[in-house]
């Protein structure tokens, strides 16, 4: 048992995160973000977690750097429990988990410089001496392929790639084993993504880094996830690891999303599995459907799907996956 | 070739500068783009090459008092749209072409019902024929339009307000708009892109279906490649303001000229796997002092001498598949 759980970075455990948004005659009324997820991240791998908006996979984020305070469930580092709040987390663990937002325009602090920027998590994290700091930073910032005269430079007047790289350079500068990535490269061109995700995957080579990389882009994490999970209205509905998952999509939303994905080129094209077309919208997080959430879009409905939530089943080593299709009766 | 007749638009060597603090940001350096009756056409770029300008500059849309137009021509139907008179635009806005904007929530009003708004679309779409216009008609036409875009009971979402509606449906009410009265061409800039890709693939089938079925013309602003392939017939790839290629869809997948093109294509990840391409070195340049001769110039490793003083044109290297870059007239 113990030796199953070493080389496991983190693991979430039954994790539960509800928003109140008020109340009715019924009591009050939750968001139900993030309802009941188990999760496991080997160490120097990146598990990529896909899901559309809404589906709660920024929440899981927040929740592992402790930005929310969970519901229920628990984290554990290194096989360590793990306290749920930043606050009562103590320094050394805070400096081993880092982040990386989506927006670098609204993450980095446009009144500061980048100096500025990345002169605290140094001072705090790390024990480097003041006179040695602006070495440390100009190294941190060659690593990113920014020159040293970025550090005069204030975020509003740099590139939107550029600010990422900075916000890159500043979740590096402590020193971490695990990054939290929210879609990184969402709000920015492909040419731009392209360069950052190379700048990235070479650093957790060289780094020994563990990525959690939370997307809605599918396509990119066949590229450089080891395992993706999918995720629908805070549950995980297939992990698996990258290859098997675009070769055998097993459940109907994993293949809806495939499906969804343009091609650009006829190689692609027949990746795709054809008979599942996307329909219906993604039902609000207050409302969610009984028993299976996926089962109003579904094309492989089945009258179990409206009353019975399927449990997760490993269908192959490491396939698993939420869905009713597969959990045929033992009698079979 | 093509006769005069079946060319629905033409832009010739169209330049758009803005003034800002400072002077002017030049930022369309002749753009040439042709759409045929009836064809799908695709406009490609990254954020800021300045296709939404084009597109409004069709339109006549722009900010006003901030813009200035040096050159260039604008035909449609053979009528020069920069030299139109404010009742010919109105006409024009209003009759023969129709936009669909990225983000349908700052594109409807928040304070009308969808009724009010599509129904406004109609009535001056009619009243030009038409002295009087019956509120029972522009009902019946708003529902019709309503139910062509899909949207599930259309007679009671006339009376919901924008905020009502997600945001796929927002899209499908201001696609609804667009074809609520006969349009000759439809823009449709980014219509997908604010939206989930499940939503977004929802949304570019059911534009496609539209198309088809009325036969309008489309130019579809995208900066996803896979989005222009699926879509359209021709693609026009825009970089820093200016067109650097231009094929049919077919021929740009299968063999792509230009190397910002190139740089573009090896930069979006595929669902087959193989990793991803280094990417393209640099940004997009400043438009207030840009690059001299060809503007892909500092980002591009195969810049020669000339490639700094004089801008290339486009050259023709096939039937409709032109590349404006030194390197392919060799």
């Amino acid at each position: 048992m113990n030796q199953a759980t070493n080389n496991e970075i983190l693991k979430i455990e039954n994790l539960k995160k509800y928003f109140r948004i008020g109340k009715d005659k019924r009591g009050p009324i939750f968001v139900r973000a993030v309802d009941g997820v188990n999760l496991n991240i080997k160490f120097g791998e990146t598990l990529g977690l896909v899901g559309e908006s809404g589906s709660g996979k920024s929440t899981i984020a927040y929740t592992v750097v402790g930005m929310y305070r969970p519901t229920s469930g628990q984290i554990l580092f290194k096989d360590k429990k793990i306290g749920m709040e930043a606050a009562k987390r103590p320094l050394s663990l805070k400096r081993e988990i880092q982040i990386v937002f989506q927006d670098p325009g609204s993450s980095l602090n446009p009144r500061q410089t980048i100096e500025q920027i990345l002169t605290l998590p140094l001072r705090l994290h790390t024990q480097t001496p003041k006179r040695q700091l602006r070495e440390k930073m100009v190294e941190l910032l060659e690593k990113m392929e920014l020159s040293p005269d970025y550090l005069y430079k204030s975020p509003p007047s740099i590139g939107g790639g550029e600010k990422q790289m900075v916000a890159i350079a500043r979740a590096l500068a402590p020193n971490p084993s695990l990054i939290v990535l929210d879609e990184p490269t969402s709000a920015l061109d492909v040419s731009v993504q392209a360069k950052i995700i190379n700048k990235l995957m070479d650093l957790q080579k060289e780094l020994n880094l563990t990525y959690l990389f939370i997307t809605h882009d599918l396509s990119l994490m066949r590229n450089i996830a080891k395992r993706i999970a999918i995720m629908y209205l805070g549950k995980l509905c297939e992990l698996a690891d990258a290859v098997t998952f675009f070769e055998k999509p097993l459940h109907p939303y994993t293949q809806m999303l495939i499906s969804s994905v343009p091609a650009i080129s006829e190689e692609e094209e027949n990746l795709k599995p054809k008979k599942v077309v996307s329909i219906g919208e993604i039902p609000s997080p207050v409302n969610i459907p009984s028993g299976c959430s996926f089962h109003l879009r579904c094309p492989y409905k089945m009258p179990i799907c409206s009353e019975v939530d399927p449990e997760m089943i490993e269908v192959f080593s490491g396939h698993i996956v939420r869905c009713h299709l597969f959990s045929k009766p033992e009698n079979e | 070739m093509e006769t005069k007749e079946n060319v629905l638009l033409n832009i010739k060597d169209l330049h758009v500068w803005y003034r800002v603090y400072g002077g002017y940001l030049k930022v369309l350096n002749g753009v040439h783009l042709m759409v045929r009756e009836g064809e799908r056409v695709g406009l490609v770029g990254e954020t800021g090459c300045g296709k939404t300008t084009t597109m409004k500059s069709i339109l006549q849309i722009l900010p006003p008092g901030d813009f200035h137009i040096p050159q260039g021509q604008i035909f449609y139907k053979g009528q020069d749209v920069l030299k139109m008179s404010f009742g010919e635009l109105q006409r024009l806005r209003s009759r023969e072409i129709a936009m669909i904007f990225q983000d349908p929530t700052a594109a409807l009003n928040p304070v009308f019902t969808i009724g009010a708004q599509i129904g406004d679309v109609i009535k001056y779409s009619i009243a030009l024929e038409e002295k009087k216009v019956h509120k029972e008609k522009i009902k019946t036409l708003s529902a019709r339009a309503l139910k062509e875009a899909y949207l599930p009971d259309p007679e009671r979402m006339l009376v919901n307000y924008p905020l009502q509606l997600s945001g796929g449906m927002r899209q499908r009410v201001c696609i609804a708009m667009s074809i609520s009265s006969k349009r000759n061409l439809l823009i449709a800039d980014e219509p997908g892109t604010s939206l989930d890709v499940t939503i977004q693939d929802q949304i570019l089938r059911l534009l496609k279906e539209i198309v088809e079925k009325k036969g309008t013309s489309i130019i579809l602003i995208t900066h996803s490649l896979g989005v222009a392939r699926e879509m359209t017939d021709r693609i026009y790839v825009m970089y820093a303001g200016t067109i650097v290629e231009t094929a049919p869809a077919k021929t740009l997948f299968k063999n792509p000229l230009h190397p910002y093109t190139k740089g573009l294509f090896a930069s979006v990840p595929k669902i087959s796997g193989g990793g991803i391409a280094k990417g393209i070195p640099g940004r997009i340049p400043d438009y207030l002092n840009p690059p001299s001769g060809c503007r892909f110039h500092p980002r591009c490793e195969h810049a020669s001498q000339i490639c700094m003083e004089k801008p290339p044109q486009l050259f023709e290297i096939e039937k409709d598949h032109s590349v404006a870059c030194y390197l392919a007239q060799r």
